[in-house]
């Protein structure tokens, strides 16, 4: 379903001009290089909260009355909170986690104004799904308000999507930028391939029998593909993440098949294959057709493909040089160059590049004293910045605001999920059962249905 | 069978195994000696009385089976076969070019460092440097596939050297013909 605020003031804000701004995006692509994960910047909304520049303006999420209301409080703050981009406020004196839910429905400036309040959000449960709206603390009065349709079913993933969407509407108002609540993460555990909220929650079993690996999103947030291991090799499925049958894709049927991912415009996907001559990158069109080799590896190794936003070149891991590198080409296998920094006799091991969806920067994983760290490189000036220290950190994969990375990290002794701000260097944890690994995160979600 | 071509296959400990490098063309010189990573090869069977009991062929072809599934082993991020896994790849040589109709399948795998993506390309490079070798010396192209685990499915579990050395592998699987193994002739 899409989340379409009924009513809003300020923001115009539709799915038809997501798409056509998509579209000019796609036509100007070497001009526009974000909108690849459907996010939406050019719509920004700042609704002129007065707080201290260069810092983040406090946000009180007031309690909810009427079904559902704790939850829908409880996540709603916490999207905020886990967005980094606001600081959410509850009632001194207490611990983080439950002072969220601290601070009563009714509209008082002064005291929100005391708790150092620039925001206040206020929900109301209507037959429908919420009415939103939101105070300026210190102009005392309201700047924005929308109505937002829920799903009937309480507490159902749909529902909690749609709760998400609104978190990030909210975000948007605050702070000019949409938040990526409303997103999934695809993951490893256990040889089966996983989603999960950005939250934690509604975490679901998506593969079937079958050791599975190199979870990848197509860009409508709906078709998936990773690769299995059967009794001929490993090959590549697409499935929708909803349920059904897995289709396997005809040319990966033999031999070594992994590492998918799909073009920004879901029309084509790279992978890797390999074979007793080497492994090699391909492209192939899901709509038919066989696969192109864009890589002559001479029998090294060509693995982990991943598109820049405007779908023109990919970054991957090779070891063509002798040991794996991140490297970066056209899409048709032209122009190969060396992504990261290199010295005469370096054997360093740097792999599994993400391109940002900001276009400008590539997170990677390079062996730091032993031990894999998550790194960012500028495309610009070529700089390179180091985003994790604590255990081993592997797999980076962006989150579609360029900003929070989630990645696999032995930190806790087993390997989980951990989101970061790479602006910030806040970390937190989010999976915690069984281990897990090889994270992919959707596109926005919203614009997906 | 005599007891002379049953000692040939069980004593890959000796690693330089003449009988079997005569039914191969371009055979590389044998090791001088073994290295000193080579690894521990099950210990010879006691020796065999002479005659051709039944007994003594099934012996025969469980050395032969375990010469022929014995694994070798790589250096870290390599899939270049040392000493050791050439003497042993050419024990398999000896078997496969003895015995008509077996197959094996060729597994790859890495140990846990590295990337889990570019380990699955590693482990095919080991296991297709093993076929490769094979075949230049003989064997049919038809009688062996390949197939990559990475670190999927280590040896040993452990954090270590001692576990990562045993991980770096190539395991050899029989999938077809088991009952047609013979050993190396002489």
């Amino acid at each position: 379903m899409i989340i379409v605020p009924e009513r809003i003031t300020r923001a115009s804000h539709g799915s038809t001009r997501a798409l056509v701004a998509f579209a000019i995006a796609l036509l100007l692509a070497p001009l526009i290089t974000r909108d690849a994960r459907g996010q939406d910047t050019t719509h920004a909304v700042r609704i002129g909260l007065t707080y201290q520049p260069g810092t983040k303006p406090g946000v009180i999420v007031l309690a909810i009355r009427g079904a559902w209301g704790d939850s829908l409080q409880a996540i709603i703050a916490r999207d905020l909170d886990y967005g980094d981009r606001v600081e959410v406020i509850g009632l001194p004196g207490t611990p983080a986690a439950s002072s969220l839910a601290g601070i009563g429905p009714g509209v008082s400036y002064p005291l929100w104004k005391s708790l150092n309040a620039a925001a206040a959000v206020q929900t109301t449960v209507t037959p429908s799904g919420l009415h939103v709206a939101v105070h300026d603390v210190t102009g005392r009065k309201i700047v924005q308000v929308a109505d937002f349709p829920l799903p009937l079913a309480g507490g159902s993933g749909e529902w909690r999507l749609a709760v998400h969407g609104i978190s990030d509407e909210i975000e948007q108002w605050i702070t000019g930028t949409r938040g990526v609540a409303q997103t999934r993460i695809l993951f490893v555990r256990g040889g089966r391939v996983y989603v999960v909220d950005t939250d934690g929650f509604g975490e679901r079993l998506v593969s079937d029998a079958g050791l599975s690996l190199s979870p990848a999103w197509a860009p409508d947030g709906l078709t998936i593909s990773y690769s299995v291991l059967g009794s001929r090799g490993w090959s590549i499925v697409t499935r929708s993440v909803a349920g059904g049958a897995g289709r396997t894709l005809p040319s990966t049927t033999s031999g070594l098949n992994t590492t998918p991912a799909f073009s920004p415009n879901g029309l084509t996907l790279a992978y890797s294959h390999g074979d007793e001559a080497g492994t090699d990158l391909m492209l192939v069109d899901l709509a038919g057709g066989g696969p192109r080799r864009i890589t002559v590896g001479h029998g090294s190794d060509n693995t982990s493909p991943e598109f820049s936003p405007d779908g023109r070149k990919i970054a991957f891991t090779s070891g063509r040089a002798g040991h794996p590198e991140v490297y970066i080409m056209d899409v048709d296998g032209s122009n190969v160059e060396l992504l990261t920094p290199f010295n005469f006799g370096d054997r360093n091991y740097r792999s599994n590049p993400d391109w940002a969806p900001d276009a400008q920067h590539v997170a990677f994983q390079s062996q730091i004293g032993g031990a894999f760290q998550i790194m960012v490189i500028s495309l610009r000036d070529r700089s390179v910045k180091q985003i994790t220290s604590e255990g081993v950190n592997e797999d980076p994969a962006w989150a579609p605001d360029a900003r929070h990375v989630v990645f696999t990290s032995s930190r806790t002794g087993v390997r989980q999920l951990f989101i970061l701000d790479s602006e910030s260097g806040r970390a937190r944890q989010l999976t915690h059962a069984g281990g897990a690994r090889l994270a992919a995160w959707s596109h926005s979600l919203g614009h997906a249905r | 069978m005599n007891a002379r071509s049953l000692f040939a296959v069980s004593s890959l400990a000796v690693l330089a195994l003449g009988a079997c490098h005569k039914k191969v063309a371009p055979a590389p010189a044998p090791a001088p000696e073994p290295p000193a990573a080579a690894p521990a090869p099950p210990p010879p069977p006691p020796a065999p009385a002479p005659t051709n009991s039944g007994a003594d062929m099934a012996s025969a072809r469980d050395a032969a089976r375990a010469s022929l599934t014995a694994p070798i082993y790589f250096d870290l991020d390599s899939d270049a076969l040392s000493d050791a896994d050439r003497a042993a790849l050419d024990a398999k040589v000896g078997i496969l070019n003895a015995s008509a109709g077996v197959k094996i399948r060729v597994a790859g795998h890495t140990d846990e460092r590295g990337s889990d993506e570019y380990n699955l390309a590693l482990g095919q490079r080991r296991a297709a440097a093993a076929k490769r070798y094979l075949t230049q010396h003989g064997v049919p192209d038809a009688s062996i596939d390949i197939i990559s685990y990475g670190e999927e499915h280590p040896a040993m579990d452990g954090h270590d050297e001692g576990s990562w050395s045993k991980n770096r592998r190539d395991e050899f699987e029989i999938t077809a013909g088991a009952d047609a193994l013979k050993p190396a002739a002489q």
